[in-house]
C-alpha cells in the first residue's frame, strides 16, 4: 500500500510565519505632504510647471464659475413667441443664459411630440433608465430578464405610438429628442449584441465554411463603409427596392442600419475574447461531453465576454454617441433637437448653453456606462485574485 | 509497493478501447503510424516515450479531441466516426485529465465538478453536489469546494480535475501527462490520488514519464517513438529486460534525468 497521502496535502498548504510588525512609514514617504513633494515639487522645473498650471486651472475655474453661476441669468420674462431675451443679450459674454434651457428643455427632450402628450415620452425615458438599472444588477441576471426587456420595450412602443388604450396615435415623424437617442441606442444594442455573438462564433466555425464565409463577408462589408453611408442607404436607397406603396418606417430603417453596423464592430470585439481563451478550456468542455451550445453558453462566453468588457463598453459608448448621426436623414435625436431649439430668432446665439446641457446628458449616460463597466470588471474578475 | 506486485483483479476479455491501425497526419507530418492497441476493462496502461512521439496525440484520439484519418477506434463498443451523438456518448463515459488542469476559472471548485453531471447527465443539482463532495473528499480537498481554481495550488487543481472527471462516473480515465506541469513537491499528491483510483479498479490510460508510477500500478507499459508503438509489455519485462535499442536509450535518458 502507498503511504497515506495526507503528507501530500500538508506540503501543499503553506505555513505562515508572521513577519515582525513594522511601524507606519515615516512622514517623508507617506501622507499628503510627501505625495506633493514627490509628485508636484520634486525639482525646480516641476515646481514651475505646477505653479503655471495651477494658476491657469484656478483662473479658468473661477472664470467658469462666474460665467455659469454668479453672472448667469436663470429666467427671462415672457414665454414662447413673446419671450424677451434682451437681458440675456446684454449679459452676453459676461454670464450664461440658462433661461434658454428652461424654455427649451421639453423640446430638447421630446422634440416635436404633441405638447400635451409629452408625459408619454417622459415615462419612456424613465422606463429606459429603469431598464438599465435593473439590467445592471447582477441579482436580476436570469432568464426572466429577457421577459422584462420584452415587456418594457413593448410598453415603450405602445406609449410612443399610441393608437390603443385611449392614447392618441402619434406618427413617428413627430418623435424626437432624448427619447429617440435612447430608442436607437437601446434597441440597437439589444439586437446588435446577440447578433454579434452569433457572428463571432460563426467566424470561428471551422467546420462550417459557408457560415464562416458569410460572417466574414458581413463584418468586412459593414466595417468597410462609413455609418453615414449606411444610414443614407437605409433612408434613400432601400425604399427604391420596395414595391410601390410599401413603406417601412424611417426610424425602423435607421434602426436596422444601426444594428447591422454595431453588430459588425461588436462581433470583432467578441471574437477577440474568444481567441484569448486558452484552447484547454474548449478541450476540457469537450472532454466532459458538453454539447456545442452548452459549452459555448456555460464555459466559453462567460469567460470571453468578461475578458473583453473594456473594448465592449468602448464600442457601446461610441455607438451611443453615434446615434446623433441620424440628423443627416432627418430624424430628430437629442443633439438635433438641441440644435433646432436655438434656430428661433429670440434664442439665436445661446448655443453654448444648449450644447452644455445636451453634452451633460450624453456625459451622464456614457459616464454611468464607464463606471459600471469598471465595477463589473472588478466583480467578475474576483476569481482571478488570490 | 506490495500491491503493485500482486496480479491485478481478473479482467474481462472484452477490450473497452480498441485502436486498429490508426494513422494520423498534421499536414504532411505523419504523427501516428499504424497504431494498434487494445485495452481491457480494469486494465491500467501507461504510455511513455520521448516528446513528439505521438503519445498525447494517441490518447487524445480516444475521445476525439484529435481526429484520426485512417484506421478504426472503438470505445466501449462504439466506433468513433463523424456521428456527433455517438461522440457525446463516448465523451461522457471517458474522463480526461490534462497536463494543464484546464479547470474552469470562472466557476468554483464545486461548480466545476457539478457542471457536467447537471448539464450532460441531467442530474438534479442537490444530487450532483452530493456526488461532487463525495469525490472531492476522495481526492482529499472537500474543504476547498467554495474556492475558485486560481486560489488553489497546482497539485490541488489537478486533484480537482480528477474529481471533476470522476463525477461523470466514467468507465475509462485518460491522463495526459498529469504531473508534467507540477512542481516536484506536488507530484506525489497527484500520483497518490491516481494510485488510489487504480486500486479501485478503474480502466486507465496514462501518458506519463513517472516510471515509478508505471512500475507500481501499470498492467502494461507502451513505449512509443516517432508515431509508432515500439514496445509493449508488463512493467517487469519492460524495465528489467528492454528489447529494443530505442527503449533502452529512452530509459537511460529518463533515469539520468532523475
Amino acid at each position: 500500500m502507498t503511504p497515506p497521502s495526507s503528507a501530500g496535502t500538508a506540503t501543499a498548504d503553506t505555513v505562515h510565519v508572521p513577519l515582525p510588525e513594522r511601524e507606519r512609514p515615516p512622514s517623508s514617504v507617506y501622507g499628503p505632504w510627501a505625495w506633493m513633494r514627490t509628485n508636484l515639487f520634486s525639482s525646480w522645473w516641476s515646481t514651475a510647471v505646477t505653479l503655471v498650471f495651477g494658476y491657469l486651472i484656478i483662473r479658468w475655474t473661477l472664470g467658469f464659475i462666474d460665467w455659469a453661476f454668479i453672472n448667469a441669468i436663470w429666467s427671462v420674462p415672457g414665454t414662447g413667441q413673446q419671450v424677451d431675451t434682451s437681458s440675456c443679450r446684454a449679459n452676453s459674454g459676461n454670464g450664461a443664459c440658462w433661461a434658454v434651457v428652461g424654455e427649451k428643455y421639453r423640446f430638447i427632450l421630446f422634440g416635436l411630440y404633441p405638447y400635451d402628450d409629452q408625459w408619454r415620452p417622459a415615462i419612456c425615458i424613465v422606463l429606459f433608465i429603469g431598464l438599465y438599472v435593473v439590467s445592471a444588477m447582477r441579482r436580476f441576471w436570469r432568464k426572466e430578464l429577457a421577459l422584462i426587456w420584452l415587456g418594457t420595450l413593448t410598453v415603450i412602443g405602445i406609449l410612443m405610438w399610441g393608437g390603443v388604450l385611449g392614447l392618441d396615435y402619434v406618427a413617428q415623424e413627430r418623435w424626437g429628442g432624448l427619447v429617440i437617442t435612447l430608442i436607437l441606442a437601446t434597441f440597437g444594442l439589444a439586437f446588435a449584441f446577440p447578433l454579434a455573438i452569433l457572428v463571432a462564433l460563426g467566424r470561428r466555425a471551422t467546420k462550417l465554411p459557408a457560415v464562416r464565409l458569410l460572417c466574414v463577408l458581413y463584418v468586412e462589408l459593414i466595417r468597410g463603409v462609413p455609418l453615414i453611408s449606411l444610414l443614407f442607404m437605409a433612408s434613400v436607397m432601400f425604399p427604391l427596392f420596395l414595391p410601390e406603396g410599401v413603406n417601412i418606417d424611417k426610424l425602423l430603417r435607421a434602426q436596422i442600419a444601426f444594428i447591422l453596423f454595431a453588430g459588425a464592430y461588436l462581433a470583432e470585439v467578441i471574437r477577440g475574447g474568444l481567441q484569448a481563451l486558452p484552447r484547454g478550456q474548449y478541450e476540457a468542455a469537450d472532454a466532459l461531453g458538453l454539447s456545442y451550445w452548452r459549452k459555448t453558453g456555460l464555459i466559453i462566453l462567460p469567460q470571453a465576454l468578461t475578458l473583453v468588457i473594456p473594448p465592449l463598453v468602448n464600442t457601446f459608448i461610441g455607438f451611443f454617441k453615434d446615434t446623433s448621426l441620424v440628423l443627416i436623414i432627418g430624424i430628430f435625436d437629442l443633439l438635433t433637437a438641441g440644435k433646432t431649439a436655438i434656430v428661433e430668432p429670440a434664442w439665436q446665439g445661446f448655443g453654448v448653453e444648449v450644447y452644455i446641457f445636451v453634452g451633460l446628458i450624453y456625459f451622464a449616460f456614457c459616464f454611468a456606462m464607464s463606471r459600471y463597466s469598471q465595477n463589473l470588471e472588478i466583480e467578475l474578475n474576483r476569481h482571478r485574485r488570490r | 509497493m506490495s500491491a503493485a506486485l500482486q496480479m491485478p483483479a481478473a479482467k474481462s476479455d472484452d477490450p473497452v478501447i480498441v485502436l486498429d491501425k490508426v494513422n494520423k497526419w498534421y499536414g504532411a507530418l505523419h504523427v501516428l503510424r499504424d497504431v494498434s492497441l487494445s485495452v481491457a476493462q480494469r486494465e491500467r496502461v501507461v504510455v511513455c516515450g520521448p516528446s513528439g512521439s505521438g503519445k498525447s496525440t494517441m490518447i487524445r484520439c480516444i475521445n476525439r479531441l484529435e481526429e484520426h484519418q485512417e484506421g478504426r477506434i472503438v470505445v466501449d463498443g462504439t466506433e468513433l466516426s463523424g456521428d456527433l451523438r455517438a461522440l457525446d456518448k463516448i465523451r461522457s463515459e471517458v474522463g480526461m485529465v490534462f497536463q494543464s488542469f484546464n479547470l474552469f476559472p470562472h466557476l468554483t471548485i464545486l461548480e466545476n465538478c457539478t457542471l457536467a453531471p447537471i448539464w450532460v447527465r441531467k442530474m438534479p443539482k442537490a444530487e450532483a453536489e452530493e456526488l461532487a463532495m463525495n469525490y472531492l473528499t476522495r481526492v482529499k480537498i472537500p474543504e476547498q469546494a467554495k474556492k475558485y481554481p486560481g486560489q488553489l495550488s497546482g497539485g490541488q487543481q489537478q486533484r480537482v480535475a480528477i474529481a471533476r472527471a470522476l463525477c461523470m462516473k466514467p468507465k475509462i480515465m485518460l491522463f495526459d501527462e498529469p504531473t508534467s506541469a507540477l512542481d516536484p513537491e506536488m507530484i506525489k499528491e497527484v500520483l497518490d490520488t491516481m494510485v488510489g483510483l487504480a486500486e479501485s479498479g478503474m480502466t486507465m490510460v496514462v501518458v506519463t514519464h513517472e516510471m515509478g508510477f508505471a512500475r507500481q500500478v501499470a498492467d502494461r507499459v507502451v513505449f512509443m517513438d516517432r508515431g509508432e508503438i515500439v514496445e509493449v509489455g508488463t512493467p517487469h519485462e519492460m524495465f528489467e529486460n528492454p528489447k529494443t535499442d530505442r527503449f533502452k536509450l529512452f530509459l537511460s535518458q529518463i533515469l539520468r534525468g532523475h
